[in-house]
């Protein structure tokens, strides 16, 4: 059985990540300046700043559209999905959040955390070309079926929303904070908050990112269940990926809950969902580099 | 307060949402340590280890289930009481939700201002507004109620039914669970090319059986190991010595006279037997070797499999042979591809055998096999043996090509390097309640997605003095109320249009 590996086509796919992560750079600078010219005492500054945030956003679709190719060629390289292990989860995950957050933008009027959304796709891919990079390799036989398809494109769709609705929820609590501290930087900082949408819209939309996330998370947990009914003869047996994705599972049952349940909208169930979200960067980062389990596929030595 | 006063007031703490919410928070907290703490269940080696080199703390930990997590006391009591309450719960509100499905919609409130959604539209001309809404909010799928000079009407039924079907599914879930665990078992068995295994307890390496399990639910098939092949990446060179297949090739029969089927495992693709089916779930190097004693009687012939040490196949095996004159064990490294490294040591450079070297270290004394106790064929208990050939016995090891014979030291006789067999670990597993659990779990998915994208509102229509207002309420979540208002609204305003034409 032969398969051919594309080497230097995996190469110029970095490039192309490289290249989005330079671009991003940008839409992230252009999004914290226009944020702080809108914290502007002057008018005509704050004006002014419109056009900022229009350019941030040609910008970060440039930075997409780089990132969109790289995460394309990394998978004709492979001949394969290109989300084999945490390298490639990495950059599809986060072009899957980006691209989330440009369809968002068209229906919800939530530009005003693109800072965040820029930021955290920054960071992502700094992690993923400095921490996670491997060479293009074939996959191993557990992981050569249809499942990987299925059960980690659904994973990462879920991952993106309840990363949108992390950011929403992250502004939801700035916002609401009751701040003591009464400095200059503090004021200017809450004129900024002031910008932002409402708090009760900022908390119904982190809401149905969730809800959606929730729903999506429940598909990859019961399709993941398949899948190792198929390859490991049981369909749970509490490795350590299922544990958390059964925490998780729990944290998010529990966010919805919050949500109906007087005493428990609000600020502490935005707590919730983030702690939902923590969960989920720690079931990727943590969980996968340094708990014993079945799911071993970062590929790092 | 009363006993019954107590169990009244304990029920209905139990079955609040805030206690829900509490004991979905509290089982995430205890699942952790399950994911820290090596578990019986899916890592009993990783408990041994732990035992082993924490040998202080361990048995505190075992004292509190730690490794055990997800059968414990404790975290069972968790899951029970989040059932209970969740029973507690969703029973009474299925009662409501019946009466709800067959009452009409409530009556119009009598400020429609007040309400989250409203509008007020005036109206040239009074036309039959009532008739009109009635109409337009049946086609939209709402069940509507007509008094007087308004309409209520009510949709979204759906989102408390996905709601109840979700809960009542996840007792479901937990009841396959438990009844098919019960059912279930799962059998190892190492079987090296060639060779033969029956369906039956004694034939199996390991065994983990459910509760209710019995050994008349083991149907007697054979499966025969005819052949196992891999391939490993020798062309892309990031790629060198990653396996690319597994395939082990073998002939099924259902009865001793029975015709054989033959048949491919994959790691994907198990075998489906009457009552179990068979994966793949591991293989390596079974080194054919031929020990004959001084006068040339083979005191030992066969393949033992070797277990993989790393990914290149380094490979540690085990032979025993109790039936020499002298008993002896030989500790044994296979290198399918080997390589000196710049210390000394040797090493595999690919999993293929390229170029295979066996080496030996040969230990004489009490096997420990005449005891009758059952023994780890992979380990050599070497406490009570002398070691005759390498390490610091003085005399090399032995080193082993293909085909080669080597003299065995302390008179032991000879050892031949005949061939190269593969083996295949294979699982058999059962489960009845598979099925069943992925039914529940699909009927949950379903209810918690109806129940959290279908909105439940209520829509009021009536007219005024001058022209009609429109009122709407949302129960939960409701992401459209204010466009459903308005759109209503407009609608109704142009069908009065169209009437006068």
């Amino acid at each position: 059985m032969g398969i051919v590996l594309n080497e230097g086509l995996s190469q110029i796919s970095l490039i192309f990540i490289y290249a989005a992560m330079a671009v991003y750079t940008g839409a992230f600078l252009t999004f914290a300046t226009h944020l702080s010219r809108l914290a502007s005492e002057k008018k005509k500054i704050r004006t002014a700043a419109t056009k900022l945030e229009r350019i941030g956003i040609i910008v970060m679709f440039v930075a997409a559209a780089l990132h969109g190719v790289g995460v394309m060629l990394r998978g004709i390289a492979a001949s394969r999905v290109p989300w084999a292990n945490m390298y490639e989860f990495s950059i599809t995950g986060s072009f899957v959040v980006i691209m989330i957050f440009l369809m968002a933008l068209a229906i919800k009027d939530i530009r005003l955390i693109a800072t965040f959304v820029s930021g955290f796709v920054l960071l992502v891919l700094g992690a993923a070309t400095s921490i996670f990079y491997v060479e293009v390799k074939s996959l191993m036989p557990a992981l050569q079926s249809y499942w990987l398809v299925i059960h980690v494109m659904v994973a990462i769709l879920a991952t993106a929303f309840f990363n949108i609705a992390a950011a929403l929820s992250v502004a939801y609590l700035l916002k609401t904070a009751k701040w003591k501290n009464k400095t200059k930087k503090v004021s200017t900082f809450r004129r900024i908050l002031d910008l932002f949408p409402a708090v009760e819209t900022m908390e119904r939309l982190a809401y149905r990112f969730n809800i959606i996330g929730f729903i999506l998370w429940s598909f990859t947990l019961i399709a993941g269940a398949i899948w190792a009914e198929r390859a490991w003869h049981r369909y749970w047996g509490w490795d350590t990926k299922e544990v958390w994705t059964f925490i998780i599972w729990t944290i998010y049952a529990g966010y919805l809950h919050a949500n109906a349940t007087r005493g428990w909208t609000g600020r502490r169930s935005a707590w919730l969902g983030l702690v939902g979200f923590v969960a989920i960067l720690f079931n990727f980062t943590i969980v996968n580099l340094f708990f014993k389990g079945l799911h071993v596929y970062s590929g790092l030595k | 307060m009363s006993l019954a006063g107590w169990a009244r007031w304990t029920w209905r703490q139990l079955t609040s949402m805030r206690t829900a919410l509490f004991l979905l928070l509290m089982l995430a907290i205890a699942a952790v340590p399950g994911s820290i703490f090596p578990q019986r269940s899916a890592d009993p080696n990783g408990v041994t280890q732990y035992f082993d080199k924490y040998p202080d703390v361990a048995p505190i930990l075992d004292a509190i289930q730690l490794f055990d997590v997800y059968t414990s006391a404790w975290f069972s009591a968790i899951y029970i009481l989040l059932f209970i309450s969740l029973i507690g719960c969703v029973v009474p509100r299925t009662g409501v939700h019946w009466n709800n499905l067959r009452s009409a919609p409530p009556v119009a409130p009598k400020i429609f201002a007040r309400m989250p959604a409203s509008v007020a539209v005036k109206l040239s001309k009074n036309t039959d507004i009532p008739a009109r809404a009635e109409m337009l909010l049946r086609k939209q799928g709402y069940r509507v109620v007509r008094s007087g000079k308004a309409v209520s009407a009510e949709r979204g039924y759906l989102r408390e039914t996905g709601n109840l079907v979700f809960h009542f599914s996840l007792i479901g879930v937990l009841i396959a669970v438990g009844v098919g665990g019960g059912t279930s078992f799962s059998g190892q068995r190492v079987l090296v090319e060639g060779e033969t295994f029956v369906n039956n307890l004694a034939s199996y390496d390991s065994l983990s059986p459910g509760t209710f399990f019995n050994e008349k639910m083991l149907v007697p098939f054979s499966v025969s190991l005819d052949k196992f092949e891999v391939d490993f990446d020798l062309k892309n060179h990031t790629n060198v010595g990653t396996p690319l297949d597994f395939r082990a090739f073998v002939s099924s029969r259902l009865s001793p006279t029975g015709a054989a089927n033959q048949a491919v495992i994959r790691v994907n693709e198990p075998l489906a037997m009457p009552g179990a089916n068979i994966y793949l779930t591991g293989n390596g190097y079974a080194p054919h070797i031929t020990i004959r004693d001084a006068q040339g009687n083979i005191t030992f012939s066969g393949a033992n499999p070797f277990l993989p040490q790393s990914s290149t196949y380094t490979s540690l095996g085990v032979i025993k042979v109790p039936d020499a004159e002298k008993q002896f064990g030989i500790i044994s490294f296979f290198y399918p591809t080997v390589d000196t490294l710049t210390t000394g040591a040797l090493t595999s450079l690919y999993p293929a055998p390229i170029d295979p070297l066996l080496t030996m270290n040969v230990y004489v004394g009490d096997l420990g096999l005449d005891g009758g106790v059952p023994q780890n064929v992979y380990a050599l208990d070497t406490s009570k043996m002398k070691q005759v050939a390498g390490g610091k016995s003085g005399v090399k090891g032995l080193r082993l090509e293909l085909g080669q014979t080597a003299e065995l030291p302390a008179g032991l006789g000879t050892v031949t390097f005949d061939s190269i067999k593969r083996f295949a670990s294979l699982d058999v597993s059962y489960n009845p309640g598979g099925l069943w659990v992925l039914i529940f779990a699909l009927l949950s998915l379903a209810g918690v997605t109806t129940s959290l994208l279908v909105p439940r509102r209520r829509v009021w229509v009536r007219n005024t003095a001058d022209g009609f207002e429109v009122a709407a309420l949302a129960r939960g979540d409701d992401p459209i109320l204010e466009k459903v208002v308005t759109e209503v609204a407009a609608e109704l305003k142009a069908s009065t249009k169209k009437g006068k034409k």
